[in-house]
């Protein structure tokens, strides 16, 4: 443990146990990206009137495979993956016999849970996309599948937990390693958020959907679903803000600007994702205008901790380029590592990230939701969210995990491909978003099959954005293709070497950090306070004062 | 804990810029009657086409210039698929939906809501302009989603 603190701490390695377990996570991970990224390909060129599905194949169990493999899939075996090998990392490089074995039983749970779901939604008994609103039924065994897969997801959390506590009982009275907090962090917010579906799924899809009761409250499993659907987004950030505050800095040759603030921005998410969900629901009946307003008022606090980063990170890049000899205003941004994908890719997504930020607020702007809502504008502001700034910032990721776990190295050249693989990302994206974002103002609809609505005007005039959209979508098929394929000669064929896990060293003249920080039971608390708050009138109402309920239906 | 200066004018100005947000959100809303559609008249959704007023979808004038339309949702269409109304009409749209969750919405104006099953849902609109507007489902309710259209034609 000790050595972990001295000169060297660049030369720590994931050992050997710690890294078969992160690999197992990540190469899942990328499986699955690989495969939805057929699965966007063949929707954009649906949508844009290039192709036709052959009749086996429906359109929505496409975008049911899309959004389950890309938005549950891809980002949850990532996250935990990358989360053990930090924590690994930033505690002297292993981790204990009970974060190992618990992050093993998860894995296993999330790869059954993983298959069931695939069987149903490939056999088109779960068409019902990755939000299964009811009275659409799928399938039970795709309720069970995806209930393992949160499941699993919690018992890797409890790895990461146990990995904390040992290295507390280890160091008693020190102030943990700051990728580990924020990996705990991570893991709480997931815990908390992930109730609300656990609670849908179990107590009342799977008894529905077996035909056990007969109908379903809708409006209580809409609202179970949003009180996880909003924190999911910060489930995808929080590990993308620790590898901006934690490793971009040691990556440009700078030190983290504040451990103390990084620390706060984290507790914040944790207090304020969650009251927030019903800024997906404002155009829901049955929940009354004030309830809604105090969620976007709730929404409106939680992009604070956002702002937070925002200025850590230019503070971090203005500093290393500083320290490298920079004069003038801007000339610090001429010293950044442009040319590293490590550093290339995860900027480009924090650029994707201030558009993507701002069409949030629009989206959560209370009556302005009108415009926009369920228009195909939302999905093109989350493929600018979860599909650039956190895609790409795991592409960076990538990039050194993956060899560093394997004993590999990124040679110049695989770099110079990454750096290809990263502008096509980009480039796809500001075409296929960009023309999302207008199609929706125009009113183009989103989850939707290639229509013109038997010829109508309006939505013939949308076709040739439509086209746009389906280049866009070509161009980002074909960086994920290469990125699959990198991430494969990084695991199984680059050069043998060590590839440096960049963790961020502090600033010497930075201030001790507070200690309330890892008072976990104030801080829990204090969540569970927020949530009551803002949660616990309008779902005894809605239970309360429920109209009839739904029987289960399959329209598809 | 220290906030370097900088820091504390930029988190300042985002700040007041989101309080501006949200205090203009709210005075459109509740000094303005700009609501989001969220009506809590609840119905069986499984006996909607026996219960008042949707058993007879249909436009029935309430004033001068002023409408009540009367909708029903269902996979996968809207009834009654066209209703007609001089130019300058304010319409009340007054949706349920009779099997899955469905979306209503009218390209070109800003009514846009949720139909879910057991509860109505109301939004208003004054169609100043003539045209064909097309209503559309936007939310996915299973295999025909796609072809879920009606329209208000404005003359
Ligand atoms: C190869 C790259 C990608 C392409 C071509 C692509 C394309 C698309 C298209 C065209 C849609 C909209 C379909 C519709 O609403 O009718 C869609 C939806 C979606 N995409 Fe992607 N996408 C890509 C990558 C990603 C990534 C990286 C993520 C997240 C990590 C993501 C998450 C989603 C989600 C959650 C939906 C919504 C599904 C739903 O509405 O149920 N996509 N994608
Ligand atoms: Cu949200
Ligand atoms: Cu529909």
């Amino acid at each position: 443990m000790a050595q972990a603190q001295m000169a060297d701490v660049q030369d720590v390695r994931v050992d050997r146990p710690a890294a078969r377990l992160s690999l197992a996570h990540v190469l899942v991970a990328f499986l699955a990206f690989g495969i939805a990224a057929i699965a966007g390909l063949l929707q954009g060129l649906v949508r844009g009137g290039v192709i036709t599905l052959p009749k086996w194949l429906n359109y929505y169990e496409v975008l049911t495979a899309h959004g389950v493999y890309m938005g549950l899939v891809f980002t949850t075996f990532f996250i935990i993956g990358f989360l053990f090998s930090g924590v690994a990392r930033t505690t002297g490089g292993s981790l204990p016999p009970a974060g190992l074995r618990l992050g093993w039983t998860g894995w296993w749970m999330m790869v059954v849970g993983l298959v069931m779901a695939t069987v149903t939604v490939l056999t088109n008994n779960a068409s019902v996309l990755y939000t299964f609103y009811a009275p659409m039924k799928a399938s039970p065994y795709f309720y069970i599948g995806t209930g393992l897969l949160v499941v699993g997801s919690w018992v890797g959390g409890f790895g990461i937990f146990a990995s904390y506590r040992a290295w507390k009982r280890k160091n008693p009275g020190k102030l943990s390693p700051l990728f580990t907090f924020m990996a705990v962090c991570t893991m709480v917010l997931w815990q908390i958020a992930t109730i609300g579906v656990a609670l849908e799924v179990v107590l009342q899809l799977i008894p529905w959907s077996f035909g056990w009761v007969p109908t379903i409250n809708v409006l209580l499993s809409r609202m179970l679903l949003w009180y996880f659907g909003h924190p999911l987004v910060y489930f995808w950030l929080l590990p993308v803000y620790a590898m901006w505050y934690v490793n971009i800095p040691r990556i440009i040759g700078g030190k983290i600007f504040s451990d103390s603030l990084a620390r706060l921005s984290f507790l914040l998410f944790i207090f304020l994702s969650t009251p927030v969900g019903f800024h997906h629901q404002l155009m829901d009946p049955g929940i009354s205008p004030e309830w809604k307003f105090f969620h976007v008022l709730l929404t409106m606090a939680v992009v604070v901790p956002s702002l937070m980063t925002a200025f850590s990170m230019f503070a971090v890049f203005e500093s290393a380029g500083r320290a490298k000899g920079a004069t003038g205003l801007f000339g610090w941004f001429k010293k950044l590592p442009w040319n590293d994908v490590r550093f290339f890719a995860p900027v480009a997504g924090m650029i994707a990230f201030i558009p993507g930020g701002t069409g949030g607020i629009i989206n959560a702007s209370y009556q302005m939701n009108e415009v926009v809502h369920n228009t195909i504008w939302v999905t093109g502001h989350f493929h600018l969210t979860v599909g650039t700034a956190v895609a790409m910032t795991f592409f960076g990721i990538a990039y050194w995990l993956v060899p560093h776990l394997t004993g590999r190295q990124l040679t110049p050249a695989v770099n110079r491909l990454g750096l290809v693989q990263a502008v096509i990302w980009a480039t796809g994206m500001l075409l296929m978003s960009g023309s999302m974002h207008i199609l929706g103002l125009l009113g183009s609809p989103r989850r939707t099959a290639y229509t013109t609505y038997m010829n109508d005007p309006t939505a013939l005039s949308w076709m040739p954005l439509q086209g746009v959209m389906a280049l866009g979508g070509s161009l980002l098929f074909i960086s994920a293709m290469l990125m699959v394929g990198i991430v494969l000669y990084l695991a199984f064929f680059a050069p043998k070497g060590f590839e440096e896990y960049p963790i961020g060293e502090l600033d010497d003249t930075a201030e001790t950090t507070p200690r309330f920080m890892e008072r976990w039971s104030v801080i829990l608390s204090l969540a569970v306070f927020l949530i009551v708050i803002a949660y616990a009138y309008p779902v005894i109402d809605v239970i309360q004062n429920a109209p009839p309920g739904s029987p289960p239906l399959r329209t598809w | 804990m220290h906030l370097h200066r900088y820091e504390k004018i930029w988190l300042t100005v985002g700040i007041l810029t989101l309080a501006a947000f949200v205090i203009v959100a709210g005075i459109n809303a509740f000094a303005m009657g700009a609501m989001p559609p969220s009506d809590r008249q609840m119905i069986d959704p499984t006996k909607v086409d026996q219960t008042p007023p949707f058993n007879q979808p249909g436009l029935k004038k309430i004033g001068p210039n002023e409408y009540d339309a009367t909708m029903t949702a269902f996979v996968f269409g809207f009834a009654p698929a066209t209703i007609e109304v001089p130019v300058g009409s304010t319409v009340h749209f007054r949706v349920t939906s009779k099997d899955v969750v469905h979306g209503f919405q009218i390209v070109g104006t800003n009514v846009n809501m949720m139909v879910v099953p057991g509860l109505v849902n109301t939004a208003s609109h004054t169609f100043t302009k003539p045209g064909n507007y097309l209503i559309l489902c936007n939310e996915y309710c299973g295999a025909g989603h796609q072809l879920m259209a009606a329209h208000v034609v404005v003359k």
